[in-house]
């Protein structure tokens, strides 16, 4: 079987077993986050958190506790972070310093899991897995149940309240996110993936050298890493390490991991709507969009233009035999199409357009099928502005599901999508127009690419990175840090704002004048905004960095 | 007492943040930790070590190096990957070059990945007696790249060519560029004005020299080579060992893994198992 065949089937396979998973994993996640009966497990936290699963929140009230969590988490974090050496199982690590706390802290509060640091010589055991792990999947649940809220907006009427923030956080992180990771761990592990609390074994080598076989709780970390589109590494090399993704068939199972929630969450917004069918349009957008990239990406690759590819013969620069090129793009497709950013391959030794597509993902907005919760609710605002610009068209009163989208409506939409481009391009500004830029490691374009890649990383709380660039130091740390804060947070307020604002609406009957929200028409329509919007927004940036290497 | 709402909401946090720690940074990964201990899983979850007479040796998953003390390889191992990990292989400093694939003009005490690629490949062609040339890379193992001076900048008529990536004495690899005598770089000098040009040269596109043998993997720790590379070097490490060489391709197959499923990744072999059987079955006094 030749290399393009057997990458085909690699994607083709993924694809069907998404598309199982669409179904049945969105339907459980949807009976999951409508249910009303709580487990005794679930009983005992509410009580140890002291709150009440019956009371249901207005939306500042859900934003509140959003918020609060998220502030506690990060000020956890950060002392943890700082205090390290006085912990055990520290392996003789020192604290953080104050800036690369806040960084590190910042990501994975936030759900990016940007590394300005190496996993095996920075962080020992008790820091990673008490204190790194538990973000991925609680800032993972967050995501999900701003999202679930979110969808609560437009299945509601004349009503305030939108749920109840504690308890969603609960209901998705003991029901849906930790029994697939302890089931995914044992396939790993059995795949090699390492777990154990060793501080690591040294061994003399076949030729008499030394060489620190390391160890680690890696395999817990691994899988919800993928499966909350975290993607920050145990290890520096991330997903490229053998001990965290040892075979062809690990990777395959990462993948799927990264992909399984995004994509099951349209269904999950169909099934809470009352019409699967709006959950199948969704869907169509979020496929047309990956499907094109993960083909992109890989024909970049597999053509391997640019003078070091062309001299080697294949672009085999940054990745690892046992994936090939073919797989280890799709990898790359998948976590920056979803917000992950494990890479198991290295971005800034791919060939320049092949570089170029990883970006253009995250430029989309993290939308294709975007990060856990994050993803839908993004793909979301840009089908309210969808139908806002159909409305201006033909000149009626848009609306979405049988909510009127008023001036008000459309602000927040609005206000929600310019935040993340006006955060990357003032960052990058800020950084080529200040001595910062000399942190950049290769020259020319490609430096320049690297920069954009950081901030864009940061502000859609990606956390991949064309890893060049030397980030800790004081000014990166602090800017993409503020970056994936306001990346983050700051969407979250508007998009729960215009839940608020849905959910008081009384529903309108559909006319013959209403665009139907489930056929191609409006699927196309979605993605034709998508690109647009993408494109006015970046290709002046664009083209400075890698169109202007690659062409 | 009532708490005000906001005061409220952050107590409710701290516990909720107490709570998932507990469950999920403690509970879950020792649950976890506890399966890694049963048998069929323990070897796994420790490292997947390899042993030979009784001490540990390695790891089944993380490459090694065959160099010797001059970064030359040793011509009785079977050769792994450049490494981008530390000094190469080295487990506490996973990670890869992140040079792109327009890395081509050396600059001071860093060579570009050209010339990277270009010294490799000519290295791993001396030590298996093969034709080590690839395109863009000179005689003399270095990016085959021009700064070109032209009289209107980006256009014009050629004024100047300076090889740049070849300081005096090397000769430089063409001895004219569009009527120019194209010149030595001078250690230290900018040539930031001349546009960067690349020449291909007449190497074959598809060179003798497989592609894993002269590009670093993105570990930096990978313990695999493509059965093309160890078909390279099996007729040497035959001959260093003083075996047949279909000796030596059953070890190699045995070490060699197809693709998952039959169509997950790479075919490959294992390095540093296979340099392990070697040394078991073919010892070198």
């Amino acid at each position: 079987m030749s290399t393009t065949i057997a990458g085909v089937f690699f994607v083709l396979s993924l694809v069907l077993f998404v598309a199982l998973a669409y179904r049945w994993f969105g339907d459980y996640i949807f009976r999951v986050v409508s249910g009303t009966r709580h487990s005794a497990v679930e009983r005992v936290l509410y009580r140890l958190v002291g709150v009440n699963p019956a009371g249901e929140q207005t939306w500042p009230v859900y934003a509140r506790s959003v918020f609060a969590f998220s502030l506690l988490s990060l000020l956890f974090l950060y002392g943890f972070l700082r205090l390290q050496s006085k912990l055990p199982l520290s392996l003789g690590f020192p604290g953080m310093s104050p800036h690369q706390g806040w960084n590190t802290a910042a990501s994975f509060v936030t759900n990016t899991n940007w590394q300005s640091y190496a996993g095996e010589s920075t962080l020992g055991h008790l820091v990673q897995m008490s204190g790194l792990a538990v973000q991925n999947f609680v800032s993972a649940a967050v995501g999900i149940a701003v999202s679930v809220a979110f969808v609560r907006g437009f299945a509601r009427s004349r009503t305030q309240a939108l749920g109840n923030f504690w308890v969603d956080l609960t209901r998705i992180t003991l029901r849906v996110l930790l029994p697939v990771s302890v089931v995914a761990a044992i396939v790993l592990i059995a795949g090699g993936v390492v777990q154990n609390l060793s501080g690591g074994t040294d061994v003399t080598t076949l030729t008499g050298g030394t060489q620190h076989i390391p160890g680690g709780p890696v395999a817990s970390q691994e899988v919800i890493k993928e499966l909350g589109t975290n993607g920050g590494g145990f290890y520096n090399a991330n997903s490229a390490h053998p001990f965290e993704n040892p075979t062809p068939w690990t990777n395959w199972i990462e993948i799927f991991l990264i992909l399984l929630i995004p994509f099951a969450m349209p269904r999950v917004f169909g099934r809470m709507v009352g019409d699967k069918r709006q959950g199948h349009a969704i869907l169509a957008v979020m496929v047309i969009l990956a499907v094109t990239s993960v083909i992109l990406v890989n024909t970049f690759e597999l053509l391997h233009n640019g003078t070091v590819p062309t001299a080697v013969h294949a672009a085999t620069e940054g990745k690892e035999v046992r994936f090939g090129v073919s797989d280890s793009a799709t990898f790359a497709a998948a976590t920056t199409l979803t917000s992950t950013g494990a890479v198991n391959s290295f971005l800034d030794s791919y060939t320049a357009l092949g570089g170029m597509v990883p970006m253009v993902n995250m430029m989309l907005g993290e939308v294709a099928p975007g990060g856990v919760g994050s993803g839908l609710y993004g793909i979301l605002m840009l089908a309210v502005i969808t139908v806002f610009v159909a409305g201006l068209m033909v000149g009626r009163t848009p609306e979405y599901l049988g909510k009127k989208i008023s001036a008000r409506e459309i602000k927040f939409a609005s206000i929600y999508f310019l935040i993340t481009p006006v955060t990357v391009l003032i960052g990058m500004a800020a950084t080529m127009s200040t001595k910062y830029r000399e942190t950049m490691l290769n020259v020319g374009p490609h430096g320049f690419s690297e920069v954009l890649y950081a901030f864009t990383s940061a502000a859609n709380n990606n956390g991949s990175a064309f890893a060049g660039i030397t980030v800790n130091d004081q000014w990166w740390d602090t800017a993409t840090g503020l970056c994936m804060v306001i990346g983050r947070f700051l969407p979250m307020v508007f998009v729960l704002a215009l839940a608020g604002s849905l959910a008081r609406q009384r529903p309108v009957p559909a006319s013959a004048g209403t665009l139907p929200t489930h056929r191609p028409l409006f699927i196309g329509m979605v993605v034709g905004v998508v690109i647009i919007l993408v494109a006015l927004t970046f290709l002046p940036a664009l083209a400075l960095g890698p169109l202007a290497e690659g062409l | 007492m009532r708490l005000p709402n906001w005061l409220g909401q952050h107590l409710a946090a701290f516990r909720a943040v107490l709570v998932f720690t507990v469950l999920l940074g403690i509970a879950y990964p020792l649950l976890l930790v506890g399966i890694g201990l049963l048998p069929g899983l323990h070897h796994r979850a420790s490292g997947s070590l390899l042993s030979s007479g009784g001490r540990d040796v390695g790891s089944s998953l993380i490459g090694q190096s065959f160099v010797d003390a001059d970064g030359n390889g040793i011509p009785r191992y079977f050769q792994s990957r450049p490494s981008a990990a530390g000094d190469g292989y080295d487990p506490t400093a996973s990670g890869a070059s992140n040079l792109g694939p327009e890395s081509v003009e050396d600059t001071d005490g860093s060579p570009s990945l050209l010339t990277q690629v270009c010294a490799r490949s000519l290295a791993v062609g001396a030590l298996n007696g093969v034709d080590g040339r690839r395109p863009f890379c000179t005689a003399d193992g270095v990016g085959a790249v021009l700064r070109v001076f032209r009289r209107d900048g980006l256009t014009g008529p050629a004024t100047r060519a300076v090889s740049v990536n070849q300081p005096a004495p090397a000769t430089p690899f063409v001895e004219s560029f569009e009527g120019v005598r194209v010149e030595n770089a001078v250690p230290g000098e900018d040539y930031s004005g001349g546009v960067l040009t690349p020449v291909r040269g007449d190497a074959p596109a598809n060179p003798a020299v497989p592609p894993d043998a002269v590009t670093a993997s993105g570990s930096g720790l990978d313990p695999h080579i493509t059965p093309a590379y160890a078909a390279l070097q099996l007729p040497r490490v035959a001959r260093e060992r003083g075996a047949t060489e279909a000796a030596i391709q059953r070890l190699v197959d045995d070490n060699t893994a197809g693709r998952s499923v039959g169509f997950m990744g790479g075919k490959r072999v294992n390095v540093v198992r296979l340099n392990l059987a070697l040394d078991d079955e073919f010892p070198v006094r």
